[in-house]
């Protein structure tokens, strides 16, 4: 049988407004708003409802024949109208579609003509604009490009401060509560962005929250660029598309970049570099979960080492995730990503000294399909990464470890920690559980110890 | 919290049944207010979840990746035989390809695709910015479908160009070109299609099994566990009949057009409605006293077995309020006519595509009190569902956060169900998940219920 390769047979990324959506949805009072057809925002938001098990409000300009004849400029404007009476936001992020991208409306020429038309008397939101064509790059490009626009349109500049920002790439909501504890305990000051730790893993209501409370507060984030470091998780993500390098550029902030910090080596560079800016030692709570994740390791040693495994998602946690992998023994046979930023090999080669002595494949613009005839090659042990590769897991019966987004089929996935010791630990434990659950099931013998 | 206000200009799309109301004029059948965070998708939604369940065709999504990644295995549609339709295919448009036209990639995808998996047919869907950069993908699936043999079908879908109602429009004209291209040799006269059933778990098949019980001949289902080959022949029923609102509706009446099929109009839930759907076919076959004697026979052995069972749920929820907000319309009338067999009162009956008869129809069937409302939103759904102190909300996923934000039990009745709601046993099952949601001991905590204000 030959195989198709033209076209993209089950994706293994998702389309670029996705991620602005995402990143909005981490600022203070801010609605995101799709500048495009109505399926766009209908179509993410029930993508995202379906991971995160919350309320995800995204407003459209609903496109029209019209629309897409005259220009959107009239739609948007009365859709920003229409949000902010009924949203009362003080933000509104606004992401381009394929849609509006190609009839080229100029968004940001249509939002000053808002602005300046607007009534004197009402309240006019504050309103960033992020460039999301779907015909380039992935959700991730779409994520970073949002950051990148809200530091763009607010931070400003001033005397250096006790302040830190953190830019923690796509993590899960968990994950976000424990960097911002993990700050906090360092008592450092700081800016995470986004942070929709709450506004997508929130508490129940009495009313309907038209935004739920929760995100990064904008009065820190015109802070940005007097702060005294920026961290960001992410080696992919180039530096005029960075929030972080723009902060740097504009305002000298420096930044450090680092992989996403998993696995026991990235957070403790990690864990080292907020000791330095901080000064102060590490708490030691974060002592005692470095020392149980070392004893765990050793407790569980022999489950892992020397199973192979596919990881694939963002091509930032498919670094960061084969980093620990390596560290516990797995051999990650394929480390794939349908993100192509073109930076991925260049960097698991740096991260992974022996990536080509044991014959670690790395493909970047791939598809399930693609990864599917690599797992029947390599016949890996494990699957790691997002829900969607449970097609593949079962007609293959790999078995598999949800990380990252989306979990669809599985409960709290947003509620899942990645990062850190405890998120590593979270993550090793999993590991080795799937594996001797594996090992149980298909043991003749019912052993009730493992 | 401040009050929640009706946006103006969405002011006309929501009524409230009161003593003195008899002017009853609600706008509707129009796109959805900008900024207005709609609970619509779009034209292209439409004609996807039409298509979709034809299981041994090829679905190619032409344009950037995410219409095709958001509505990659979507639907609970099960298939008995090939699962073609549950992969996701598109043709991935990148920049250079909007620049310089997507027809190559389009060509170059579909043979490919066509060599590989072998399907019986092929649809193009045409994604927003098709028709923007104006590729002619009525030419290219001409060409292709020439050179390989099979029917290879445009859908023109674009996003932007209609509602949701224009996507089933594009759908049934695609079916249609299929429609009459089989041979209808061995078809008897007591035979039917199954339009606007798209086996969500399983439920076509619930449909199909009342219906062969009562001696009639099932040519095809459109598009529950559908086959292209089942398709091409369906002119050769005798009779069609649709269900779900409107979206086949344009098929049944263009096969009545071309081939002088008549159709009815049915619906299989609640026992109300799922007994009227036999005795309906039963009546028109009229001169086969047999089939009205077999759908009887049918209909009083479920109704039997299910009735004792239903009784035990509808003393439990014996006057507990439900909100209903649903994509079509006529969905909410026999979800009334269901949950009045389990005692329940409706108290907001909406739509996402309803048209004027479908609400003056709803308006009628409802209390005093009921909001009726026609493309909704999260905000207003929330307010009707607080003031009016609904015990349930029927949606789909995208309702679901806000019944169980407010402490509100809920009923998916949308295609990611995986349970049948459909038929009789399907009512079972609808009583059940209300019972379910509605009687958890969880919602004692919920703020709304005395469990802490937030």
């Amino acid at each position: 049988m030959k195989t198709a390769k033209t076209a993209t047979q089950n994706a293994c990324k998702l389309c670029n407004p996705l991620g602005a959506c995402l990143a909005f949805k981490g600022i203070e009072k801010c609605v995101p708003f799709l500048h495009g057809s109505q399926g766009c925002a209908t179509y993410i938001r029930r993508y995202l409802i379906s991971h995160f098990k919350e309320p995800v409000d995204i407003a459209s300009s609903n496109f029209n024949e019209d629309t897409a004849v005259f220009g959107g400029s009239h739609n948007l404007k009365l859709g920003l109208q229409n949000i902010t009476k009924q949203y009362k936001p003080e933000v509104i992020g606004i992401a381009t579609t394929c849609l509006s991208e190609t009839i080229g409306d100029d968004v940001d020429m249509i939002l000053r003509e808002y602005t300046e038309n607007a009534d004197p008397n009402q309240p006019i939101p504050l309103m960033i604009h992020a460039s999301t064509p779907s015909y380039q790059g992935s959700h991730i490009d779409g994520f970073h490009a949002a950051l990148r626009a809200t530091v763009e349109k607010l931070a400003e500049g001033g005397p250096k401060q006790n302040l830190l920002n953190l830019f923690p790439n796509m993590v899960s909501p968990a994950d976000l509560r424990y960097l911002k504890e993990i700050l906090e305990n360092f008592s450092l000051p700081s800016v995470i962005l986004p942070d929709y730790s709450e506004t997508l893993d929130g508490g129940p209501w009495g009313e309907y929250h038209r935004i739920p409370k929760g995100g990064t507060p904008l009065n820190t984030i015109l802070k940005c660029g007097t702060a005294a470091a920026s961290i960001e998780f992410t080696s992919i993500l180039a530096e005029d598309k960075s929030p972080a390098g723009y902060l740097e550029e504009k305002f000298g902030v420096p930044h450090y970049r680092f992989c996403l910090p998993i696995g026991i080596g990235q957070s403790d560079k990690f864990f080292e570099l907020l000791e330095r800016l901080s000064e102060k030692p590490m708490p030691e709570r974060y002592e005692d979960e470095r020392r149980r994740l070392v004893d765990a390791y050793a407790d569980g040693h022999k489950y892992v080492f020397g199973k192979k495994a596919i990881v694939y998602g963002e091509e930032d946690l498919v670094i960061a995730l084969t980093v620990f992998l390596r560290e516990i023994g797995i051999t990650p046979v394929l480390c794939v990503s349908g993100g192509k930023s073109g930076f991925l090999k260049k960097r698991l080669a740096e991260l992974v000294p022996d990536l080509d002595n044991l014959g670690i494949q790395v493909r970047d613009g791939a598809d399930f399909v693609d990864i599917e005839e690599e797992a029947k090659k390599h016949k890996p042990d494990l699957l790691i990464g997002n829900s969607k590769g449970f097609t593949m897991s079962r007609k293959n019966r790999i078995p598999m470890i949800r990380v990252g987004f989306p979990i669809h089929d599985r409960f709290g996935g947003q509620r899942l920690h990645h990062i850190g010791y405890r998120g590593t630990q979270e993550l090793f434990d999993r590991i080795v559980n799937t594996v001797i659950e594996h090992r149980q099931n298909s043991s003749p013998i019912g052993y009730t110890y493992m | 919290m401040d009050k929640i206000e009706i946006l103006e200009g969405r002011k006309k799309q929501v009524f409230e049944k009161t003593k003195d109301t008899d002017a009853f004029d609600i706008k509707c059948e129009t796109t959805s207010l900008s900024g207005s965070v709609s609970q619509r998708a779009c034209v292209f939604c439409g004609s996807r979840v039409v298509l979709y369940p034809v299981a041994d065709a090829l679905h190619v999504v032409h344009g950037p990746i995410g219409c095709a990644a958001y509505t990659w295995d979507i639907r609970g549609a099960v298939s008995s035989g090939p699962e073609l339709h549950r992969l996701s295919f598109s043709t991935d448009l990148q920049e250079m390809d909007v620049i310089y036209g997507g027809e190559k990639k389009l060509k170059a995808s579909l043979g490919e695709l066509i060599d590989q998996y072998k399907p019986k047919a092929a649809f193009i869907y045409s994604t927003c910015i098709i028709g923007l950069i104006g590729d002619d993908i009525d030419a290219v699936c001409k060409k292709i479908s020439a050179e390989k043999g099979i029917p290879v079908l445009p859908v023109h879908s674009e996003g932007f160009k209609g509602t949701k109602k224009d996507g089933y429009k594009a759908a049934c004209d695609a079916l249609m070109k299929i429609v009459g291209t089989g041979s209808t040799e061995g078809i008897g006269k007591y035979s039917i299609n199954i339009l606007g059933e798209f086996n969500l778990a399983g439920e076509a098949w619930i449909i199909k099994d009342y219906y062969e019980q009562m001696g009639i001949e099932v040519v095809s289902t459109m598009t529950g566990d559908g086959r292209v080959d089942d398709i091409r022949r369906s002119h050769g029923a005798s009779l069609n009949i649709v269900q779900c609102s409107g979206s086949m509706v344009r098929l049944a009446k263009m096969m009545e057009e071309k081939y002088g099929i008549p159709y009815l109009r049915v619906s299989y839930f609640g026992i109300e409605d799922m007994s009227k759907a036999l005795y309906d076919v039963a009546a028109h076959f009229g001169d086969n006293p047999a089939i009205l004697e077999a759908a009887k026979k049918v209909v009083s052995r479920e109704v039997g077995e299910l009735y004792p069972q239903l009784l035990e749920f509808r003393k439990a929820l014996s006057g507990k309020k439900a909100a209903i907000y649903v994509g079509g319309a006529f969905k909410a009338f026999s979800l009334i006519k269901a949950l009045a067999s389990i005692d329940m009162d409706v108290v907001l009956a909406g739509s996402q595509t309803g048209n004027k008869d479908d609400y003056a129809g709803l308006k009628d069937m409802c209390d005093e009190g009921t909001i009726i409302v026609d493309d909704s939103n999260p905000v207003e759904l929330s307010k009707f569902i607080l003031e009016k102190e609904a015990d349930l909300l029927i949606g789909g996923v995208k309702e679901r956060p806000i019944a169980y934000k407010l402490g509100v039990g809920f009923c998916d009745h949308n295609h990611e169900r995986k349970i049948p709601l459909a038929g009789f046993v399907g009512m079972l099952n609808f009583a059940k998940e209300v019972y379910q949601s509605v009687m958890s001991p969880v919602w004692q905590f919920a703020p709304r219920k005395g469990g802490g204000q937030l």
